[in-house]
């Protein structure tokens, strides 16, 4: 059990990291969300791995529970890259749509000539 | 409860969806009610400050919920400070922003303006670590938001990069509070500080490896080298106002090192003890030296100002990578320095930028050049730390404070080397823009060439001068009342370096 979420893990983020060195927006944006992926999942791994426990205590018998705590800063963590994902997805659409050109990087021109523009 | 402390949060919190909501389409009011929100901002911030200054800290427990099981936040004086920073330099860039017309380019500047707010005050006055993860997150999206302002194909781009590599950087915050989380069993940074202290010396490999994630993120926040590239392609590209308000930005990430390593990982902490410093120490030199050349070499003015900010970051961590109550109280006071002063440039970089293109190279003169050299000369003064303004105090203080380190050779060669190469790439800035514009040899515009775009002419320019004036206020203000200043700043390092007042604060009990 543990090994297997630990190599999914790093298998997310293996891959995340590759995609994220990609030159055009699209598969770097994917890398970021296989990256979110794998935080989330190495997350709710940090209160321990426990199988069919409820998350909460029980005071009146001593039965086996899962740390509740991981699970809500999972659920913030995800609300959080979804909003984040929306939002380069957005921006990485209109600067491809308005530069006609999806490389992630700037060229030399472009960061030399750029704040002028708009002057 | 004292419900000053949350003040600071809720007032921006419910400012920046009633401008979204009620007044979009009103700008005027937009305006109106942004800076009555700033002012009532500072304010709040004046008050919380006279509540920290008598020492005592501070717990409101959100939702009542004791700590450590839910979320608190702090007031000391070093929050108190740094929110009364925050307001401080909201201030003259609303202004400018209305004054210069920057918040006409493009929609919502001003409910993004004050979620900025929100994120930056919320950040300080945390006392739980997933919490600065959120606070970090609202003022990221708002700062998402603000820096593709205006738009523009090259902006954009900056700004994909920009939202890439902070999008990273959450990631690998988070990475970090889960493995913290898995050591501890806790975020509350109070509670951290008791349990990192009873942990055994040989179950410490993973929790050092989670200090030293967490100290990735807030370098990253911080532009230290080498995880500084992201800062001048996005400064220089972003609205130069929205720059000015970056400039608290990589503040936070300096704010959270000096929390969560005094506290949590403190000097004392057989887990982490000379870990911290030894490895930022030479990173900050490093930063300090790159911001430096990075200032001589480049050839847009707001790319030269966005490496003057690196350089200041990289002053400051010096101080800061000490690790000592003197050297901090000696940051404390570069911090309220440096973030003037970066504005300020920013703030002037923006007038060059309204009345001509930024290259620094001679170009024909521009309206109110004479005015407009004289700040740029104030600013360029107080950014390279000469007398007689606040950037050589604190400079001194930091050369001061390292004097008894064990690399202060190293130290004080890398600062004057520093400040002197600023001072030789300011002034060919200042020279090529101002002084050769005047110079027989630049050739009048042409008539015949196509007519350049009329540059936007500025609403109010005497409001844009004044809100500059303001932030030049504040500078010589900070440098008449060093004294008080520095007082204050040696009692919040004192306060910072005896973090059991912080514990038994939050924690209710003495352990």
């Amino acid at each position: 059990m543990e090994a297997l979420v630990a190599s999914a893990v790093g298998v997310l983020t293996a891959a995340g990291i590759f995609l994220i060195l990609r030159r055009r927006t699209f598969p770097v944006i994917l890398g970021l969300s296989l990256l979110t992926y794998a935080v989330n999942v190495f997350l709710f791994a940090t209160g321990r791995l426990a199988l069919d426990a409820p998350a909460v205590l029980n005071k009146y018998k001593d039965v086996p529970y899962t740390d509740p705590l991981p699970q809500a800063l999972v659920l913030t963590a995800i609300v959080i890259s979804f909003g984040m994902t929306a939002v380069i997805v957005m921006i990485a659409l209109s600067a491809y749509l308005s530069s006609k050109d999806d490389h992630i990087d700037m060229t030399a021109q472009d960061s030399v000539d750029a704040p002028g523009e708009d002057a | 409860m004292n419900h000053w402390i949350v003040a600071p949060i809720v007032l921006p919190a419910i400012l920046a969806p009633f401008i979204i909501m009620v007044l979009r389409y009103h700008l005027d009011l937009q305006r109106i009610f942004s800076v009555a929100g700033v002012v009532g901002l500072l304010g709040i911030a004046l008050t919380v400050t006279a509540q920290a200054m008598g020492g005592d800290i501070q717990v409101y427990e959100l939702g009542n919920w004791p700590a450590p099981f839910g979320i608190v936040l702090v007031l000391d004086r070093l929050s108190a400070m740094m929110v009364l920073l925050t307001a401080l330099l909201a201030l003259p860039i609303v202004l400018y922003a209305i004054a210069s017309g920057w918040d006409d380019r493009g929609k919502h500047f001003h409910a993004l303006f004050h979620f900025q707010l929100m994120g930056v005050c919320g950040a300080f006055l945390t006392g739980d670590a997933f919490n600065l993860f959120v606070f970090f997150e609202v003022l990221l999206i708002a700062s998402y938001g603000l820096m593709t302002h205006g738009g523009g194909a090259v902006r954009l781009k900056a700004g994909v990069q920009y939202v890439t590599y902070n999008l990273l950087g959450s990631t690998l915050f988070l990475f970090a509070l889960g493995t913290i989380y898995s050591v501890t069993g806790t975020l509350n940074m109070a509670d951290l500080a008791v349990r990192v202290a009873d942990i055994p010396p040989e179950d410490t490999a993973l929790l050092r490896v989670g200090a030293v994630l967490l100290l990735l993120v807030f370098c990253i926040k911080a532009a230290v080298l080498p995880l500084h590239f992201w800062l001048p392609a996005s400064y220089a590209n972003a609205p130069l106002p929205v720059a000015a308000l970056f400039a608290i930005m990589t503040k936070v990430g300096a704010y959270s090192i000096l929390r969560v390593y005094t506290l949590a990982f403190g000097p004392d902490v057989a887990v982490t003890e000379g870990l911290i410093g030894d490895w930022l120490q030479p990173a900050a030199l490093l930063t300090l030296a790159i911001g430096a050349i990075g200032i001589l070499g480049t050839q847009h003015i707001a790319r030269m100002v966005a490496f003057c900010a690196i350089a200041s970051m990289g002053t400051l961590l010096i101080a800061i990578s000490l690790f000592t109550p003197g050297a901090t109280a000696a940051a404390l006071y570069y911090i309220y320095h440096s973030t003037l002063a970066t504005a300020l440039l920013f703030l002037v970089a923006d007038l060059v930028m309204q009345r001509q293109s930024g290259a620094i190279a001679p170009k024909p003169p521009m309206p109110q050049s004479g005015l407009i050299s004289a700040l740029f000369f104030v600013g360029a003064i107080a950014l390279a730390g000469m007398p007689p303004l606040s950037g050589f105090i604190g400079k001194l203080l930091v050369l001061d404070a390292a004097r008894d380190a064990p690399d202060a050779n190293a130290i004080w060669a890398v600062i004057l080397i520093g400040s002197f190469v600023t001072i030789v790439g300011l002034a060919r800035a200042g020279t090529m823009i101002f002084w050769k514009s005047h110079d027989a040899q630049v050739p009048p515009p042409e008539d015949e060439a196509e007519p350049a775009p009329a540059p936007a002419p500025e609403p109010q320019p005497g409001l844009a001068f004044t809100s500059i004036f303001g932030a030049v206020l504040g500078l010589v203000l900070l440098t008449i009342f060093a004294g008080p200043a520095l007082g204050y700043a040696r009692k919040t390092a004192e306060q910072l370096f005896s973090p059991d007042a912080y514990i038994t604060a939050v924690l209710g009990r003495d352990e």
